[in-house]
């Protein structure tokens, strides 16, 4: 054994064993890749003119300007704080029996599909073309924001609620069914203590990422720190913009640290 | 062959791991360290290739001193120095011939190392060694598939290919069943003979002990409280170490508690809730 | 604590008398921030257009049907564009993640004090921005097209990735490392072979996964200019040609359950 192994060699084995496949998927990424930079059609005269104003956005953050545009950047910010607190806790309390009805270990079948279908709606469409839609259909403001987060809030909520529902410990669940509960009790004594501390958390995450979404939906006219965000960039007033960009990172950051106070109590 | 002077670990919360240790291991010689649980025996072997830097005192291993090396000079020293671990620490996606190759890290430089170009005498050695350790069909087999036994021959294998003049180890048996437990004591106890390599062995079975140390060096509080023979190991030595408990009743048991397997749920985030990060 | 005594007789109550105050209290001021805040929205809101939406959005519909499927053909190039913003921005954000993620990490940051908390900056500043507010920001300054989008991409998901890259790097199993490191290897040498390998699964599983959220993203960016399917959405929106945008939601439609699809499937061959 000794003799031969002397001179046997080793090589790393490779990911994909079947070398045709390999080199397949290897020249498959590179033609996908030369074509997908030959696509990109970069303006480089362009690219050239933006960058004296790219850096007059930079040197705006130093210091940014939020004198000037006070009035305006404090309605928005308000509104968008509005939309976000009130999207939440509409679309966390739809999200309650959606997301408990498509839960597969708790729903009937016919009421399974008939949720996860409202949830699966409810995904597919980014923030800011619900927006768009309801923009149309309700008119400018933070209705139609409003709506549109809370639209999106259930898509996020209840399917994680559902899967948080279908992940759970079957044992406990078994042990309240078998004291003779009925089913709102058994709701009460076996699911909800086993989902609330993530939920809790999930909803406090979905806070941060509703305020960060209205900043969005105000560029479709759906209310909020967006519209003034969007003036502020059509005006080249990049020390507005980026004031006010640095009001959402400190929201968004102030949001994220209580969050994880917010978890840790309830844990 | 491996001299220890003085040595003292102090750490930060003010806990003296060791206090003053002095200790000579010859070249050849299976030393086995008992004690009880926080006395120090793997703040001690950690000391030696300055894993855990002492306070104060001096290694030397040969001629050389050890706690006064520069970083490269440190590595040199640790290539001299093969360990071997409880939980066995294999890089558990990497295969067995790259955590075995793994031990000539220190021999060859980074780019060689990341396109896995190792010398070939590296590689044939690998091979002679999986032999050795009785590993030969796994080469190509992923760390994290292999039992408790192999693993730590995994852990052997990549000791030695580092050409040790010594052998670290600390608690070999400690997640391995009795049978096991033996049998790769009694490898260790073997390769050491054959390359006439010494050895630190961390262990808290003393039955396992006394079966294949040479020497037995008892550790209580960071304090050496005896050295000697197996035999001289009496109840009255073991009361000293351990503290008071019928000795007999406990002589022939294996006392090492068997851990479950570590197979920890390994780093998967949850990606699904993470839509609107 | 929560039992008290009433004639020698224990009685259980689930909260302390105090608790259950606080957590009235708490129900209390969640429900008037709630109705302050809907108040608030309520006042700005004409409420007329609401009660006549349900009469515009059955027009709207009945405007938007039948999908113009003919209009697809201009469509597969904007596709296109949107699937490379999406892969070329994720390779970005992978590029530019991978060293914000190893100073963000605790066990591997050259300096706590220094550059973990730039890192940190970095990926909450990133996270914070929305990709289409990066798109307007990079239309402002490099003009409008695919490479906008690209780069919007891109700077929106480095702090994604390096996020959930570091949080990896922070659970490995540091006796794996510890075991490099007594073999005297040196610094990339430990980090190719003790904290690579222990991450890779992780880091490509939420590379996919945020190929497949851009894949959603970037369906919209074209409305501010940057490129992709959302320019023929916003275009078709402003020339009221509803049959086509109904063709174009239906398109976006499609591609998000795809991707949805293609990227789990990815994941599920990887574990």
């Amino acid at each position: 054994m000794s003799a031969t192994s002397a001179t046997r060699t080793w090589k790393r084995p490779a990911l994909i064993s079947n070398p045709k496949w390999r080199w397949a998927i290897w020249i498959g990424a590179g033609v996908y890749l030369a074509f997908a930079f030959g696509t990109l059609e970069i303006n480089w005269a362009r690219l050239q003119e933006g960058l004296p104003r790219g850096q007059r956005f930079l040197a705006s953050f130093f210091p940014p300007d939020f004198g000037s545009r006070a009035d305006s950047i404090l309605d928005g910010i308000l509104e968008s704080l509005w939309m976000t607190v009130t999207s939440t806790v509409i679309g966390v309390m739809i999200s309650i029996p959606v997301g408990l009805g498509a839960a597969r270990n708790l729903a009937p079948r016919p009421i399974y599909l008939l949720c996860r279908g409202v949830v699966a709606i409810a995904r597919t469409f980014p923030e800011v073309i619900l927006a768009i839609f309801f923009v149309k259909l309700f008119g400018f403001g933070p209705f139609a924001g409003f709506l549109a987060l809370s639209v999106g809030t259930v898509g996020f909520y209840a399917k994680l609620l559902a899967e948080d529902i279908e992940d759970m410990d079957p044992v406990p669940p078994e042990a309240v069914l078998a004291t003779g509960a009925s089913w709102f009790q058994w709701l009460n004594y076996a699911v909800q203590p086993q989902v609330i501390p993530r939920m809790i958390g999930l909803a406090v995450y979905r806070l941060d990422i509703n305020f960060r979404e209205s900043a969005v939906v105000g560029i479709v006219g759906g209310g909020g720190i967006g519209a003034t965000l969007l003036t502020a960039f059509d005006r080249y007033e990049f020390d507005s913009a980026a004031a006010i960009l640095l009001i959402i990172i400190a929201i968004v950051m102030a949001v994220e640290y209580s969050s994880g106070f917010v978890r840790r109590w309830v844990q | 062959m491996l001299r220890l002077d003085q040595v003292v670990k102090e750490y930060k919360t003010g806990d003296r791991a060791l206090n003053g240790i002095d200790l000579q291991v010859p070249q050849g010689q299976v030393l086995a360290l008992i004690g009880p649980s926080g006395a120090g025996k793997s703040t001690l072997i950690r000391c030696v290739n300055r894993l855990v830097e002492p306070t104060s005192g001096a290694v030397y291993l040969g001629d050389q001193e050890i706690t006064s090396l520069g970083s490269s000079g440190l590595r040199r020293a640790r290539r001299r120095m093969g360990m071997i671990f409880q939980e066995y620490a294999l890089v558990e996606r990497l295969t067995v011939m790259e955590n075995v190759l793994s031990g000539r890290l220190g021999y060859v430089g980074f780019w060689r190392s990341y396109f896995r170009r190792f010398p070939r005498e590296d590689v044939a050695e690998a091979f002679r060694l999986l032999s050795r350790v009785g590993l030969d069909n796994m080469v190509d087999k992923r760390a994290d598939e292999l039992s408790g036994g192999q693993r730590q021959r995994v852990g052997i294998a990549r000791a030695l290919i580092q050409n040790p003049e010594l052998l670290l180890v600390d608690e070999p048996t400690a997640s391995l069943d009795p049978k096991t437990s033996r049998q790769i004591m009694r490898l260790i106890c073997e390769l050491c003979r054959e390359r006439t390599l010494a050895a630190v062995v961390n262990i808290h079975d003393v039955p396992l002990a006394r079966m294949f140390a040479e020497r037995i060096v008892g550790l209580r509080q960071g304090v050496i409280v005896y050295d000697g023979t197996p035999e001289g190991l009496s109840n009255q030595v073991l009361t000293e170490i351990y503290g008071v408990e019928d000795w007999d009743a406990s002589d022939t048991g294996e006392t090492a508690p068997s851990k479950p397997d570590p197979t920890r749920p390994k780093s998967k985030p949850d990606v699904e809730h993470l839509v609107g990060m | 604590m929560p039992v008290r005594h009433d004639k020698d007789i224990p009685i259980w109550r689930r909260r302390t008398t105090a608790r259950k105050w606080g957590v009235w209290g708490l129900w209390l001021l969640g429900t008037a921030i709630f109705v302050y805040c809907w108040q608030l929205i309520s006042d700005k809101t004409i409420w007329m257009f609401v009660w006549d939406a349900p009469t515009q959005a059955a027009d709207l519909a009945s405007r938007m049907s039948p999908p113009k499927w003919g209009y697809m053909s201009e469509l597969w190039r904007p596709l296109w564009d949107t699937l490379n913003i999406a892969t070329l921005g994720t390779l970005l954000a992978i590029l530019l993640a991978v060293p914000v993620a190893f100073c963000a990490a605790r066990n591997t940051t050259p300096s706590a004090l220094l550059v973990r908390p730039l890192a940190l900056f970095i990926i909450v500043g990133s996270r914070s921005i929305n990709s289409l507010i990066w798109a307007l920001m990079l239309v402002t300054i490099i003009g409008p097209g695919v490479f906008a989008g690209v780069i919007a991409i891109g700077l929106r998901s480095v702090g994604f990735v390096a996020k959930l890259l570091y949080e990896a790097i922070e659970e490995i199993d540091p006796d794996q490392v510890e075991a490099i490191t007594a073999t005297g290897a040196n610094g990339p040498q430990r980090v190719a072979y003790g904290i690579v390998p222990q991450i890779l699964p992780a880091f490509a599983g939420i590379s996919v996964f945020r190929w497949d959220i851009n894949i959603r993203e970037s369906t919209v960016l074209g409305l501010v200019g940057a490129g992709g399917i959302g320019l023929q959405l916003d275009a078709s929106i402003s020339t009221l040609a509803w049959t086509q945008v109904s063709l174009i939601l239906l398109v976006i439609l499609a591609t998000v359950v795809v991707s949805e699809w293609v990227s789990a499937t990815i994941r599920h061959a990887m574990i």
